[in-house]
């Protein structure tokens, strides 16, 4: 019986991962209130340059590894549509409030942020919190517009690549244009 | 002259999500994960509140969802506990191979709008916290878990989420901070 501790395998493999999505974060600027905040004034484009290239080509790289035939687990969230919207709603609002995202505001931490100490108590309490309103939560929210583990590709019935692709070329073609812009 | 790759204090975004597209690869295929960070917050919180009062976490079912039973526990500190743990070491090294020494109270966007009172900064960072988690654990998911690893798997959860990230964010920004704020930073300084 172990209440506290993994297999130390998955421990170190966990470290290794969160030092280097870590470091990748405050190269990207994304551990910065500033960088954040000013996504969401629509001012710095950062966080979303960062998060739709790591979509684009995570999503392209794992369902080429799959395409040939590579044996992995994928992890897709159930779709409850009025929880996810809700939910979502509610962090985009959290997330101005604190400045940073869970990732980011531990990893701010160590950037030298020390207003984002008290945002990640602030989300140890509210995960307690949250833990208490589960059972109502339960019924009245997360039972409205399940889908389960459906993908957008599954939906319209469309390969999961030519989805990617179509994606590419849509948001590649602002990035191009504001290059342009740039430019003249 | 350039300076060399790792002192450079900012990479290309382009870059750094190039990076993180990689690291997602490989936690997918050797290690059998998906990048996340909040499920972390609430075996912490669970965790603590084990410790006070184990009963009330054993009857309590989004903990035991977690952190197990006390006949069949899981663990506390597992792959992405540990994550979460090593992000601020990844974060700091980061800032020191380009020599940064950068130290933030209270970021000068906030205080252009709210003041530099720093109790003022730390309780709403710790609201914005609490917000942000319960409205992540609702959703079912953060940046990274429903974000980064959703969207890149093209679940409707994940891009349900974004949008309403989206939806939720800007209008409190624009309240919070309006547009005329930059304007007076341009005449005062």
């Amino acid at each position: 019986m172990n209440s506290w501790f993994a297999d130390p395998q998955l421990i170190l493999t966990g470290a290794i991962t969160g030092f280097v999505f870590g470091f990748l974060l405050q190269k990207g600027g994304v551990t910065r209130f500033n960088v954040i905040v000013n996504q969401f004034r629509l001012i710095d484009f950062t966080v979303m340059k960062v998060m739709l290239t790591a979509i684009m080509l995570g999503g392209l790289g794992i369902y080429t590894m799959k395409s040939f035939g590579m044996d992995f687990a994928m992890h897709i969230k159930s779709t409850d549509i009025l929880a996810n919207a809700l939910g979502g709603t509610i962090f985009g609002i959290g997330m101005v409030v604190l400045g940073y995202c869970p990732g980011t505001g531990v990893a701010a931490i160590g950037d030298g942020s020390r207003h984002a100490i008290f945002g990640v108590l602030g989300m140890i309490l509210g995960a307690g919190v949250y833990a208490e309103i589960y059972p109502w939560i339960q019924i009245h929210i997360l039972s409205v517009g399940q889908l389960g583990k459906v993908t957008i590709p599954s939906q319209i019935g469309i390969s999961p690549m030519l989805f990617l692709i179509i994606l590419l070329i849509v948001a590649t073609v602002p990035i191009a244009l504001s290059k342009q812009k740039a430019i003249t | 002259m350039k300076k060399p790759i790792l002192k450079q204090s900012r990479w290309s975004p382009y870059t750094v999500g190039a990076l993180l597209a990689i690291l997602s690869w490989i936690t997918f295929a050797f290690m059998g994960k998906a990048l996340g960070t909040s499920t972390t917050m609430v075996r912490a919180a669970g965790a603590a509140e084990r410790l006070v009062a184990p009963d009330h976490v054993e009857n309590t079912s989004y903990h035991t969802k977690y952190l197990g039973t006390a006949e069949s526990p899981k663990p506390v500190l597992e792959w992405q506990f540990s994550l979460v743990l090593m992000l601020p070491l990844g974060a700091f090294v980061a800032s020191k191979f380009s020599s940064e020494s950068f130290r933030e109270s209270v970021p000068s966007l906030w205080v252009s709008r709210f003041g530099s009172n720093k109790a003022k900064r730390y309780t709403f960072a710790f609201i914005g916290g609490l917000i942000i988690i319960i409205g992540a654990r609702l959703a079912g998911g953060c940046t990274s878990g429903h974000g980064l690893s959703g969207g890149m798997q093209l679940s409707t959860s994940g891009w349900i989420f974004l949008a309403a990230m989206f939806a939720g964010g800007v209008p409190t920004a624009f309240f919070m901070y309006p547009r005329s704020l930059d304007k007076q930073k341009g005449a005062s300084s």
